[in-house]
């Protein structure tokens, strides 16, 4: 059982979750307290679940595109682009009558930024430039042209049901968890459900030898860019509803770093090959339980980037071969002698 | 081995093709605004530029490895923070503020390169790790600006060295290009930068070569980590004040910066001369649309996005034209080195 956990390289990052947990049972008072207010439910565990929707989501995109390999550090800047895009369209009437009808912008969003995943997926598939490379170019112009859509200004939002996204509730939970959980579901059946996450991992490992073996890996790798993007759009969503503004030069600035984070804790290896959703999903949970306790615990928020820096290092060394080999010497000199 | 029927060597293309962009850029600035065709408004591009090309040369070091390093839009702001506090709050002499701050700087790169090249950890991780820690630390240091009124600091943000007619350098620009000179020489007269270049190159062959792999790489990122901090102090010369969320996202314009300069980022091609004119034509651009004035100035990122895009899809052009047998090797190497990263 635990050797099986080992080899699905879950166990790890659910000990770190687990320790931040117990740790919050211990030191931080009512923690766990879960109240009911209005029908909702309302509590740090909610909140954990809620502010870290937009990087879960993230998340599920990115665990595929690392999966092949490959990584994309443009999804911050497309999520500047999703909230800019739909703000754009909904407008900032003051009334709350939407420009456009609220779906239509959603969707237009939406599209726009798949489109830039296609873009993305396109470099790396077909012109075939290192991924860090052809997504570097939409990191750095896509910030750009969130600020040119938006004419560099923070549009604020009226219109009432385009809050529903990121603040309302259905059943008691924050609908921004359904959408989450709908997404990793889709994506979890449709990868391990069929042998489409083979593929993906199988171009992860060689991308040469998985086109001999008849799988088009160019349209794998297209599709997984694609799909970042996609992932993206939604995170802009409901970062934009959350707060009810398009900030193009806020709006999920560093998001990459963290979701790249959550996607390498959860046991998902930069060298592709493999992927864990759930571990991603773990990851995600970690950074945003790590910053939800430093608040709890009136330091400077700033100051959680010191800690996220420590976790990475010390998560990154625990991953290591070298060193998982020189204690496993270590250790088994020791049995020896014994 | 091969006949080579290029007049001009391959290698040096990307950088002839980055000047002429330069030249390009600032012929057509010349004609299209008075007053942009002058000695100061090139010698501007050093000055105003002068943190980003220090950052840019370490970062050519770092890229010409194989490597990459996130962290020096932080450690330049950590630098500030530290400049600024030690200066005003501690009232240490600059003879001690200056050494102090880029030792500072070299031990951060020093235990990045330490866990990289002795735990065989991924670059990216490591150096993003440590964009988080040298950011968070600024606050440790202090949440608020910190202004200098420290007499030495100040005396050097407002001077000028005069040139011929009246034209002049600022003291950040002149080390900058102080640094540029030493990158240059070290890059193609030492051991250590021909080093960095069979690391780039094909990690493996440099170690079956007997060249001293773990201790370079891990050199190379204190070098950049002493670059960071240098371009912290130099940009405390333009703002004369430490603030925490200076050089926000300036790693990646450095690595823009090193791509457009022809630098592969895979590895074992690049040069420090390529690096000096994409920095300027990064300058440029800005020139430009502050002197055109209706554009909004975030066209920059869009305008340096697109330039990454044609310099990086010119680089794969090459590799499936003459010299497809060069360039394939390369991209045969990136497959084993990137595996590594």
């Amino acid at each position: 059982m635990l050797k099986a956990l080992n080899r699905s390289k879950i166990l790890w990052p659910l000990v770190a979750l687990v320790i931040l947990l117990l740790f919050n049972l211990f030191f931080t008072p009512n923690f766990f307290r879960i109240e009911i207010m209005e029908g909702h439910l309302f509590g740090n565990p909610i909140d954990i679940l809620k502010n870290g929707a937009p990087i879960m989501l993230l998340a599920i995109g990115l665990t595929l595109v690392i999966a092949t390999h490959g990584i994309d550090i443009s999804v911050g800047s497309v999520v500047a682009i999703s909230a800019g895009v739909v703000a754009m369209l909904i407008g900032g009437d003051l009334a709350g009558n939407p420009r456009f009808p609220i779906a239509f912008a959603m969707a237009v969003a939406l599209l726009v930024c798949t489109a830039a995943g296609v873009w993305n997926g396109m470099l790396v598939s077909r012109i075939g430039m290192q991924p860090i490379v052809a997504t570097l170019i939409l990191f750095v112009a896509g910030r750009g042209i969130a600020m040119v859509t938006t004419n560099a200004m923070v549009i604020w939002l009226y219109a009432k049901p385009f809050a529903y996204l990121g603040q309302g509730y259905l059943i008691g939970l924050p609908f921004s968890i359904y959408i989450v959980a709908f997404l990793l579901l889709a994506t979890f059946l449709a990868t391990r459900k069929t042998a489409l996450g083979m593929f993906i991992e199988a171009v992860g490992i060689n991308p040469t030898a998985t086109r001999f073996s008849g799988i088009n890996s160019k349209n794998i790798l297209l599709g997984v860019y694609a799909f970042s993007g996609f992932c993206a759009g939604v995170s802009g969503l409901i970062v934009c509803s959350t707060v009810m503004s398009a900030d193009g030069n806020n709006a999920g600035n560093l998001f990459e770093l963290d979701a790249i984070l959550a996607v390498v804790l959860g046991g998902t290896s930069l060298n592709g090959g493999r992927f864990f959703l759930l571990g991603s999903m773990v990851g995600a949970l970690i950074i945003q339980t790590l910053t939800t306790t430093i608040y709890a615990f009136n330091v400077p928020p700033e100051i959680s980037q010191v800690v996220k820096a420590l976790v990475v290092y010390g998560v990154s060394l625990l991953q290591s071969d070298r060193l998982q080999v020189a204690v496993a010497g270590v250790l088994g000199r020791r049995e020896a002698a014994a | 081995m091969k006949e080579r029927r290029a007049v001009i060597n391959p290698r040096s293309l990307p950088v002839l093709i980055t000047l002429v962009l330069f030249l390009a850029m600032f012929g057509a600035g010349s004609i299209a605004f008075t007053g942009f065709f002058s000695l100061q408004n090139f010698l501007n591009l050093f000055i105003d530029n002068a943190y980003l090309l220090i950052l840019a040369v370490g970062m050519t070091f770092v890229i010409i490895s194989g490597g990459i390093d996130l962290s020096v839009g932080s450690m330049l702001a950590l630098s500030t923070m530290v400049t600024s506090s030690l200066l005003e709050k501690s009232h240490l002499s600059p003879v001690f503020v200056i050494p102090i701050v880029l030792a500072m700087g070299m031990a951060m790169g020093l235990f990045m390169g330490y866990l990289i090249q002795a735990f065989n950890l991924p670059p990216f991780i490591i150096t993003l790790a440590g964009l988080y820690l040298a950011r968070g630390l600024c606050y440790v240091v202090s949440i608020d600006t910190i202004a200098i009124t420290n007499e030495f600091w100040q005396k050097v943000a407002y001077y000028r060295l005069d040139l011929i007619g009246y034209n002049s350098l600022t003291p950040g620009a002149l080390i900058a290009i102080a640094l540029v000179l030493a990158g240059l020489y070290i890059s193609r007269f030492t051991k250590f930068g021909r080093t960095v270049y069979a690391i780039g190159g094909n990690e493996q062959s440099a170690l079956l070569m007997g060249l001293p792999v773990a201790r370079t790489k891990i050199s190379i990122y204190a070098l950049n980590g002493f670059c960071s901090a240098l371009a912290g102090i130099v940009f405390t010369f333009y703002t004369l004040s430490g603030y925490a969320l200076n050089g926000k996202g300036m790693e990646l314009d450095a690595i823009a910066s090193v791509v457009i300069g022809g630098t592969l980022l895979t590895g074992g091609v690049g040069s420090i001369l390529g690096t000096v004119v994409a920095v300027l034509v990064y300058g440029t651009i800005q020139v430009l649309i502050m002197f055109q004035g209706t554009l909004n100035s975030w066209w920059t990122r869009i305008v340096i996005g697109f330039l990454v895009f044609l310099f990086c899809f010119l680089q794969r052009l090459f590799e499936s034209g003459e010299n497809a047998l060069v360039w394939k090797e390369r991209s045969q190497d990136t497959r084993i080195s990137s595996a590594d990263v």
